[in-house]
């Protein structure tokens, strides 16, 4: 993992044992021992130290920890680490090439001004990137069916006005569509 | 908050499983988790044991026969969502579960966790009552048979033993013939609903309502069907008064108190608003409807 280990800021317990979980995480295998109990989005966040995937509201509904488990989208924190067990998961950090160039979709996010205070951000770009490729693009571009794309993920700023362009012009490019 | 402290077991096998759950008084069955992990969330549900079942290799398929559709207790709702061979037999299941949460919630989220859940204002309750089908409960003594209309008690609550652990949602294909439509009402798109109706409706070659199957979730404690409003259509060419009569009809079926969403009044009209055009859809889409 590229960021040092943060310490994990669940206490441990005897009577909690632990359980050995391993999965390919942004093409890195990686094996750790972790409580039952711990949340994905705390597992990626505290034991691997990937804090670009954000924890909003801890049941589902802002959509911030949202992350891909085997090339679906996913609510991390409504999936325990040990249920990932043999999954392949990718996070925010993914996207971005080695070298800092950015992915088509964070291009789009970065020209149409489409974060303000970027917490959701994280969520909104693996929640997009999904649907995208699980459709290869085939889906509906109108603002009403980007609209639907981005339903699960909560904006407090609100600037979904330029959300929808941004996923407008990404899929443009990365399908060379309309 | 986090979720509290439990044993975690991950059976391979249906009998692994429900000897687990016999052993423990207090276990929950782990499929998708996208109800359960929020109650444990929020400390709802404290459950000593979770039974993960993701790794039953034969809970994990669905299958089509002449009769029913048959899906294994861990089939994602996404996936039956975008199954063709699904929409082909049964078109109200892929326009039902496009109202249940959102994408990446129906990716983890399984058909018959979702019904063991028993949420009295989720969608998935409706389509099975609506489609007369079952779910199969194993138990350390076997299996049985529960009907759709046994399974829902109460908000939460469904006719499954302690020791039991539902592995098979049946549906009946729908007939060529049927028309179909589900529509819901909600403050937010994916929201459970203020109101939602299921409506599956059949005409004879002269435009006579020959079945007619409506259900209703959101309304009270839990999923119902609307038998009054059913027994409107049954035996008529539905005309805009007949359908008025039957949406006014369902209107007594509203329960729920009035909460931070609806008075019990604007439920009942927000019901009979969809449960009209929901007619009025399924009746376009049926063969001899308009005839």
């Amino acid at each position: 993992m590229k960021k040092s280990q943060i310490r994990p800021d669940y206490p441990e317990r005897s009577d909690d044992p632990l359980h050995e979980v391993n999965m390919e995480v942004n093409g890195e295998l990686i094996t750790r021992n972790v409580s039952p109990r711990i949340l994905l989005a705390d597992f990626i966040r505290h034991h691997l130290g990937l804090t670009g995937t954000h924890v909003g509201c801890e049941h589902g509904v802002c959509g911030c920890c949202t992350v891909i488990i085997d090339g679906r989208a996913a609510r991390s924190c409504l999936t325990f680490a040990v249920q990932a067990d043999g999954s392949k998961i990718r996070t925010v950090e993914s996207l971005a090439q080695d070298d800092g160039s950015l992915h088509p979709l964070q291009e789009a996010f970065k020209e149409s001004h489409a974060l303000q205070c970027g917490f959701c951000t994280p969520g909104f770009l693996m929640s997009i990137v999904s649907q995208l490729e699980e459709t290869e693009g085939e889906i509906d571009l109108s603002e009403d069916g980007i609209r639907v794309m981005l339903s699960g993920n909560l904006c407090r700023c609100t600037g979904y006005q330029n959300i929808v362009k941004a996923v407008q012009s990404a899929a443009k490019r990365m399908y060379k569509t309309n | 908050m986090k979720p509290p402290i439990f044993e975690y077991f991950r059976p391979k096998s249906i009998e692994e499983a429900v000897s687990v759950r016999a052993d423990h008084d207090y276990s929950a069955i782990l499929a998708g988790g996208q109800s359960l992990i929020p109650t444990m969330n929020f400390r709802i549900a404290n459950p000593t044991a979770i039974i993960d079942i993701s790794r039953i290799d034969s809970l994990a398929e669905y299958r089509i026969d002449d009769s029913q559709i048959v899906i294994g207790a861990m089939v994602r709702q996404r996936d039956i969502e975008l199954s063709d061979s699904v929409y082909k037999v049964h078109p109200l299941i892929r326009e039902t579960l496009e109202h249940v949460a959102h994408v990446p919630i129906r990716c983890r989220g399984t058909v018959a966790g979702s019904l063991a859940h028993a949420d009295a204002a989720a969608e998935l309750p409706a389509l099975l009552l609506v489609s007369n089908g079952c779910v199969v409960a194993h138990s350390a003594s076997g299996a049985r048979i529960i009907d759709a209309n046994e399974l829902f008690q109460f908000h939460m609550t469904t006719s499954l033993a302690d020791n039991e652990i539902i592995t098979e949602v049946r549906i009946p294909v729908m007939h060529d013939d049927a028309g179909w439509a589900f529509l819901e009402f909600t403050r937010r798109h994916g929201d459970y609903a203020v109101a939602g109706v299921a409506v599956i409706l059949r005409f004879s070659e002269d435009g006579i309502c020959e079945e007619s199957s409506i259900a209703s979730c959101g309304i009270g404690s839990r999923a119902v069907r609307l038998p009054e409003a059913e027994a409107v259509l049954l035996g008529k060419k539905l005309d805009s008064n007949i359908i008025n009569e039957a949406s006014q009809a369902g209107k007594e079926y509203v329960s729920a108190a009035d909460d931070t969403h609806a008075t019990t009044e604007f439920r009942q009209h927000v019901l009979s608003t969809i449960l009209s055009r929901a007619i009025n859809i399924a009746k376009s889409r049926a063969r001899y409807g308009s005839e």
